[in-house]
């Protein structure tokens, strides 16, 4: 069983639980304010949503152009990408084995801070979703200044259709913090910086391409 | 790497904190209770500044005024000494000839044409003497008469067509003491006669808030409440507040007064004064700019679909109630023989054997339509389908109309007759010896009636519902009235259901979209929930045994 000992290790930096927190926060904001806006509900009014919706929004976008920019500085961007690799493993891990109590098939590392599928969900929520939610936001916001390339009911369709997809990964996503070696050593890890793996974790090389320098 | 953190935090919050400030000052600034004032707020004051009017004529001291007046035509005939073009110019004027053309070859449109209401119906080619009460010749002659002109450039409330009438019998006999009467009442004549003023609210009001046979019948933003009104009611004409009166927006030349004749809309383009400073100002753009209000305020991006009075007319008939209904199929009802007034709510009759039924309502919201400008008008030389209600006047226009926005009207619904063979709206005469409200006979009264306008009438008749849709653009209430966004964008309670062509945010939706999107939502949390509960059972939760 020592070869089971968990250790901890720093895997995300100051920056990144900084904006990771405060992006999951915003996103939280944007869906409360954007579904009264939308009409699904009554709760701040519907100019107070919609003002707070925009600041938010705009502070989302001007924010996640800084994030981009840390993306592309540190090589982290290596992080999201998609490989097919242990890909099966780790889908049939979260449909089966996890009911067994087998332990995950890829541990966490500083060079691959995703499993295969995080690369894959979290690859087409910033590089698809997001990308789309703030062009169609930053759309909808300017309609009435800019040239009217789409129609308003197109972009507001598009707008909240993804805001629902959205919704669907953050319930799955506060759903997965669950399945770390305890209920909330996850979120721990997240709010630390130190996450928790096994001593013994043997690290494959292409898992550590984003720490590799030349 | 250490050391780097240490100014990476800091360095984050102060850009954090710098974008938020940013963020705010350009949402926010519009929202701001006490911020600069709006645009066009700044502009329309600019616009009415010299407000005071100023005369270098006193018309007490001038000679023509100051002799013995026998008849309301040689007033007429002393004001044409000096002002020799005003009769003629007033001639060919609306408020004369009562036909929208101003040509009597031209009858189509007009109360003194082949226009009908859904009120007191026709005002049959001047031939309805009670209509001429508000026609400005004197002694109800129409416009067989000689023009008026204190009708509206008096304020002396001096009822000079009595008093004439008067002196015209009492200088009939020779009597020395009815003499010295005469004489006294020419003395009350010449001192009521040199109050000449410029037309004010009540000049316009004695007509115009009095339309449709009494106080607040047929508009619904006119009626008496507006003589002298606070700014709650009016903040143009509010007597704390600006103070307007009504030419100051009905701008005029040649005695034609800045409006909407019946289907020409009141303005082709709504113009500002900075485009153009000697457009009318009868447009709210005319005077506040059609970006009014502050800068990055998404209001403004309302300007090129909602009209002004959409939003800062919250309700109409604020003080007075109005007519909402009106239904001439239950007239003419007896008691003990003889006709009879019931009174409802507001102290307003709700039946009166010479009219009908009627409905009134107080602070009433307005019905939404595309308008731009024009109304529709069905006269009663037109054919109708009787088999649903006949929109007598309708707002015309659409979205992809640029002069269209959505405007706020109130409906009056009724009931009235029309000819039953030839399928046309039909308008019966109503006072006088022969008509309906001395013989409560509806056959008699259309037949005397249609032939005073030249139309044929087939001797039977039947009723039909109609609507007519007046234009609410008075009584504009202070901006802290003004709507709140959710009374339009609003799933449930929309003020503006009934709008089509547009997508209104927290109105509209995608129905297959949102259907998706909150299944794959709900099919998640199902998932998750399973998945969790499975765990749970099987008492694991992710650790090897």
């Amino acid at each position: 069983m020592k070869d089971k000992n968990t250790i901890k290790i720093y895997l995300y930096t100051r920056f990144e639980r900084l904006w990771h927190w405060l992006q999951g926060l915003m996103i939280i904001c944007l869906i409360v304010t954007g579904f009264e806006i939308h009409g699904t509900y009554t709760l701040l009014g519907f100019q107070k949503a919609v003002n707070l919706h925009n600041l938010i929004g705009l502070t989302w976008l001007i924010m996640f152009a800084f994030f981009v920019f840390w993306l592309l500085t540190t090589g982290e961007w290596k992080q999201y990408i998609p490989t097919t690799k242990k890909l099966i493993l780790v889908f049939k891990y979260y449909m089966w084995d996890i009911f067994k109590g087998k332990p995950h098939p890829i541990q966490k590392s500083k060079g691959a801070k995703h499993n295969p599928l995080q690369r894959l969900a979290y690859l087409g929520i910033s590089a698809m979703l997001l990308p789309i939610q703030m062009t169609t936001g930053l759309l909808y916001y300017l309609y009435n200044d800019i040239p009217q390339i789409f129609e308003l009911p197109v972009i507001a369709i598009m707008h909240t259709f993804i805001a629902l997809l959205l919704l669907n990964f953050l319930i799955v996503h506060v759903y997965m913090t669950t399945t770390g070696h305890s209920l909330f050593s996850h979120i721990a890890g997240m709010i630390t910086g130190w996450e928790e793996v096994f001593e013994t974790t043997q690290i494959d090389a292409w898992e550590t391409k984003a720490t590799k320098k030349n | 790497m250490r050391k780097r953190d240490k100014y990476c935090f800091p360095i984050i919050s102060t850009i954090i904190i710098l974008l938020f400030t940013f963020s705010f000052q350009s949402v926010y600034a519009s929202s701001l209770p006490n911020g600069d004032e709006a645009p066009g707020r700044k502009l329309a004051k600019q616009a009415v500044k010299n407000s005071k009017r100023w005369t270098t004529t006193d018309h007490a001291k001038i000679d023509a005024l100051n002799q013995d007046f026998n008849s309301g035509d040689e007033v007429t005939q002393a004001c044409l000494s000096c002002h020799s073009e005003a009769a003629t110019q007033f001639h060919k004027s609306i408020h004369w000839t009562w036909l929208a053309s101003g040509d009597k070859k031209d009858m189509r449109y007009g109360k003194a044409g082949y226009s009908v209401n859904n009120y007191c119906i026709s005002a049959n080619a001047m031939e309805d003497k009670g209509c001429l009460s508000c026609h400005p010749s004197w002694n109800k002659k129409g416009d067989k008469g000689t023009v008026n002109c204190l009708v509206c450039h008096n304020n002396s409330g001096f009822n000079f067509t009595e008093t004439f009438s008067d002196i015209q019998a009492f200088s009939q006999d020779q009597d020395p003491e009815t003499d010295e009467i005469v004489n006294e009442l020419q003395m009350e004549v010449k001192q009521a006669v040199s109050k000449i003023i410029l037309p004010g609210r009540k000049s316009c009001g004695d007509c115009h808030f009095l339309g449709g046979g009494g106080d607040g019948v047929k508009h619904g933003d006119l009626d008496t409440s507006l003589t002298n009104p606070n700014r709650k009611l009016d903040v143009h004409m509010g007597t704390d507040g600006e103070n307007f009166s009504c030419t100051r927006c009905h701008t005029t030349v040649d005695h034609n007064i800045a409006g909407r004749i019946y289907t020409n809309p009141a303005v082709e383009t709504r113009k500002s004064l900075i485009e153009d400073d000697l457009a009318p100002k009868i447009t709210c753009v005319s005077c506040h700019s059609s970006a009014p209000h502050k800068n990055d305020s998404k209001m403004n991006d309302h300007t090129d679909v909602v009209s002004c009075q959409a939003c800062h007319i919250p309700e109409f008939a604020r003080v007075n109630p109005t007519k909402m209904w009106w239904d001439w199929s239950k007239s003419g009802k007896m008691k003990n023989g003889k006709p009879y007034v019931e009174k409802g709510a507001f102290g307003k009759p709700v039946y009166k054997t010479m009219k009908g039924e009627f409905k009134w309502e107080k602070n009433v919201l307005p019905e939404y339509f595309w308008f731009n400008g024009s109304l529709t008008s069905i006269t009663a030389d037109d054919v109708i389908d009787p088999s649903e209600p006949v929109k007598v006047n309708h707002p015309v226009g659409d979205k992809t109309d640029p002069q269209a926005r959505i405007f706020p009207f109130k409906i009056h619904r009724g009931k009235q007759p029309y000819d039953k063979i030839s399928n046309k709206l039909v308008a019966p005469l109503l006072t006088g010896k022969k008509g309906y409200w001395t013989t409560y006979d509806m056959n008699e009264a259309i037949l005397l009636g249609n032939k005073a306008i030249g139309i044929p009438y087939s001797g039977q008749f039947d009723y039909v519902s109609t609507t007519s849709a007046f234009p609410i653009t008075h009584m504009v209430a202070p901006k802290e009235n003004a709507l709140t966004c959710n009374e339009c964008h609003s799933r449930t309670s929309s003020r503006l259901s009934n709008i089509t062509q547009i997508y209104l945010p927290g109105r509209d939706k995608s129905s297959l979209f949102d259907t998706i999107g909150w299944l794959s939502v709900f099919g998640a949390f199902a998932g998750v929930l399973l998945h969790g509960l499975g765990r749970f059972f099987v008492r694991k939760n992710g650790r090897e045994e």
